[in-house]
């Protein structure tokens, strides 16, 4: 219609308002504040490019700063004894040379590791299961927030309890007069090496049990990641076809979330490796190679933790000490790098 | 058909064979065992907290929150440490939260999916991954032995010791920042991916740029996720002990019994005093420490987390109430 009427008659019939030009409104402070945001725009833009690279700086860092203590030791150090030894004298007194065998440590953290996974990998599964499969409504909700508190404590609360409760019922439970049956039995299945029993509260398997505690949260909260991706036709397939709630689980979820759930279990693994201040308190703090299940034992972690306040900055002890970190590095990167492409593939492959 | 595989004629023809009552029966006593492996983590936790903090009701007051501690710990309250766990908390978050936001945004935002992403995304996994102790040696080895005597050729005055950085707040904050940032990442990239693409395309449509879509539209509606995130950054950062161990943290430093030397004790270049090295020292390093004192700094370290993990979890409960999409 507009378009018909001559433009002066169209805007004397009202059909169209005088074009002009009016200052935006708005508040000022906060229109101002908006543009010059604005205007920061390539800066920012500059700044975020620069922080996506903080994870690799962050741990390309990590690496050369630990080599770089460590480096003055790595040619002095005599490897292969560093390896297959288990006497650490850190500090050479009167009579001792010093010495720096590493194998007690490194099988204290793997007996240690080896205990927890044991007692956690079941537990984390079983209670991932029923979570995700079974439970439902407020008691699924309740156990969620549970275990996601159970991750929250600290480590060094863990280490207490491990030293303050744990310990003491360890020691209650593996203990026994010596020469009765109770101790011959122990003895017999290698549950304790000395001939009462536990000789401490604070050893090899409070300490695993202490961190499997620890590491079962972890498992349990990536496995049912892993059992949620499974898409919901595959249940119903399974049901369709007659299996029952278990049966689904075993033949049809454990296959189609496999690798999920190994990825949570090598997870769980390397936080338990990495574990520090919890086997520090927990574990009994000794070096030597364990025979039995309470026999005190000590880890790479503890022992960097314990040590370092009294290392001299540049001599052998410390650089020695780095030298563990830089293991213990290696070991739970490894895990990780591992645990992520095994959940990658699982991604790439249903996808 | 034989007559042998029918049901028997007796009563209900669809009753469950003894094939199918086994196979029942097993989804039963499975269910069973896996109820029990829920129950095998929460029943003794119950119990081991309940014994914490009965052993520790002697002594929990408000008092003993409010007074320093005294004779190594042996007597008086928790004030000194609790205070330097929150300067703590506080300085880490200042250096993590800007970072990891700004990293998660790169990720989620801008990078495209190549290899560097790919490769981004690893390094995160395995920081995430490094354990505590390393953290504390890097933390050492870069901020105690390289970055404070580079302050100090700067600003210290090298005939007064008082202007000297030691290790203390700044390198320990530093060191729980590191640790902190692949939580931090993780946590704002989920909260920046569960804002629907639709709501960037309706944006950009509009003739938006991508910062400006970022900052109106994206962020806004992820708050509530990231919020969630840096609280449980902030519970992760007061239980820690292993980084701070070498960097910074002490037993024992002198805080002013009142006045406002009291509520700011700390600074950035001198050691402080925090609650998980307090507790980690007063339970295995001092002899005829009472039981007392260790259950009553345990139970406090407890209580403060779980209270900062309710929030967080609060928060997110409300939050999925109110989510309009």
């Amino acid at each position: 219609m507009s378009k018909l009427v001559a433009p002066h008659r169209a805007k004397e019939a009202g059909y169209i308002s005088t074009p002009q030009m009016t200052k935006p409104r708005g508040s000022g402070p906060s229109r101002a504040r908006f543009q010059l945001l604005d205007r920061l725009e390539k800066p920012i833009e500059w700044l975020i490019r620069a922080c996506g690279w903080s994870s690799i700086i962050g741990i390309a860092a990590i690496f050369i700063f630990i080599l770089k203590e460590a480096a003055p030791m790595v040619p002095k150090l005599d490897w292969i004894y560093f390896f297959t030894n288990s006497r650490w004298i850190p500090a050479p007194g009167s009579g001792n040379e010093a010495s720096f065998g590493a194998l007690a440590l490194i099988t204290g953290t793997f007996a240690v590791t080896g205990i927890s996974l044991l007692l956690a990998v079941p537990i984390g599964l079983g209670a991932a299961v029923y979570i995700s499969e079974f439970a439902q409504g407020k008691v699924k909700e309740t156990l969620k927030i549970v275990i996601e508190l159970l991750a929250a404590i600290p480590s060094i609360v863990w280490g207490f309890i491990g030293l303050m409760v744990l310990g003491p019922i360890v020691k209650g439970v593996f203990s026994a007069p010596v020469g009765s049956p109770w101790a011959h039995t122990m003895q017999f299945l290698h549950l304790s090496s000395g001939d009462a029993g536990a000789a401490q509260g604070t050893n090899l398997l409070t300490g695993g049990i202490i961190l499997a505690l620890m590491s079962v949260p972890l498992i349990v909260s990536l496995s049912e990641d892993a059992l949620r991706a499974v898409p919901d036709t595959f249940r119903e397939a399974s049901l369709a076809l007659g299996a029952n709630q278990w049966e689904t689980v075993r033949r049809v979820l454990f296959p189609a979330a496999r690798n999920g759930l190994l990825a949570a279990c090598m997870l769980g693994m390397g936080r338990a490796v990495g574990e520090t201040m919890a086997v520090l308190l927990a574990t009994g703090h000794s070096n030597r190679i364990p025979h039995a299940l309470t026999d005190p034992v000590r880890t790479m972690t503890a022992t960097i933790a314990a040590e370092m306040g009294e290392a001299v900055h540049g001599d052998a002890h410390y650089g020695v000490l780095f030298i563990l970190g830089i293991v213990l590095f290696v070991v739970t990167c490894s895990i990780n790098v591992a645990a992520d492409l095994i959940i990658k593939g699982v991604k790439g492959k249903t996808s | 058909m034989s007559l042998a595989t029918l049901a028997p004629s007796t009563g209900n023809p669809f009753a469950p064979s003894d094939f199918e009552r086994r196979k029942l029966r097993a989804v039963t006593r499975n269910k069973w065992i896996m109820f029990a492996c829920c129950a095998v983590l929460i029943i003794p936790l119950l119990l081991i907290l309940t014994h914490i903090f009965v052993q520790a009701a002697p002594v929990l007051s408000l008092d003993y929150l409010w007074e320093n501690p005294s004779n190594k710990g042996k007597s008086g309250g928790l004030w000194a440490p609790l205070i330097g766990t929150i300067y703590l908390v506080v300085g880490s978050l200042l250096i993590v939260t800007p970072i990891g936001i700004f990293a998660a945004i790169y990720l989620n935002e801008y990078a495209k999916d190549g290899w560097i992403n790919r490769i981004i995304g690893i390094t995160v996994t395995s920081l995430a991954g490094v354990p505590s102790i390393v953290h504390a040696l890097f933390g050492l080895g870069a901020f105690v032995l390289v970055l404070l005597p580079g302050i100090n050729s700067i600003v210290a005055d090298p005939k007064d010791p008082d202007t000297l950085w030691q290790a203390g707040l700044l390198t320990a904050s530093l060191t729980i920042a590191v640790m902190n940032l692949p939580v931090v990442i993780t946590s704002t990239r989920e909260a920046l991916g569960a804002v629907p693409l639709a709501f960037r395309e309706a944006c950009w449509n509009l003739g938006a740029t991508r910062w400006q879509t970022i900052r109106t539209i994206v962020l806004p509606n992820s708050l509530g996720g990231i919020l969630t995130g840096i609280i449980l950054v902030v519970s992760r950062a007061a239980g820690e002990t292993a980084p701070i161990l070498f960097t910074g943290a002490t037993f024992f430093k002198f805080v002013a019994d009142s006045g406002m030397d009291k509520v700011f004790p700390y600074n950035l270049r001198e050691p402080f005093m925090a609650m998980s090295m307090h507790l980690n020292i007063i339970s295995n390093q001092i002899s005829q420490m009472p039981d007392k004192m260790k259950f009553g700094s345990a139970a406090v370290l407890i209580a403060l987390i779980l209270v900062i993990n309710s929030f967080s979890i609060v928060l997110r409960v409300w939050l999925r109430a109110r989510k309009r999409w």
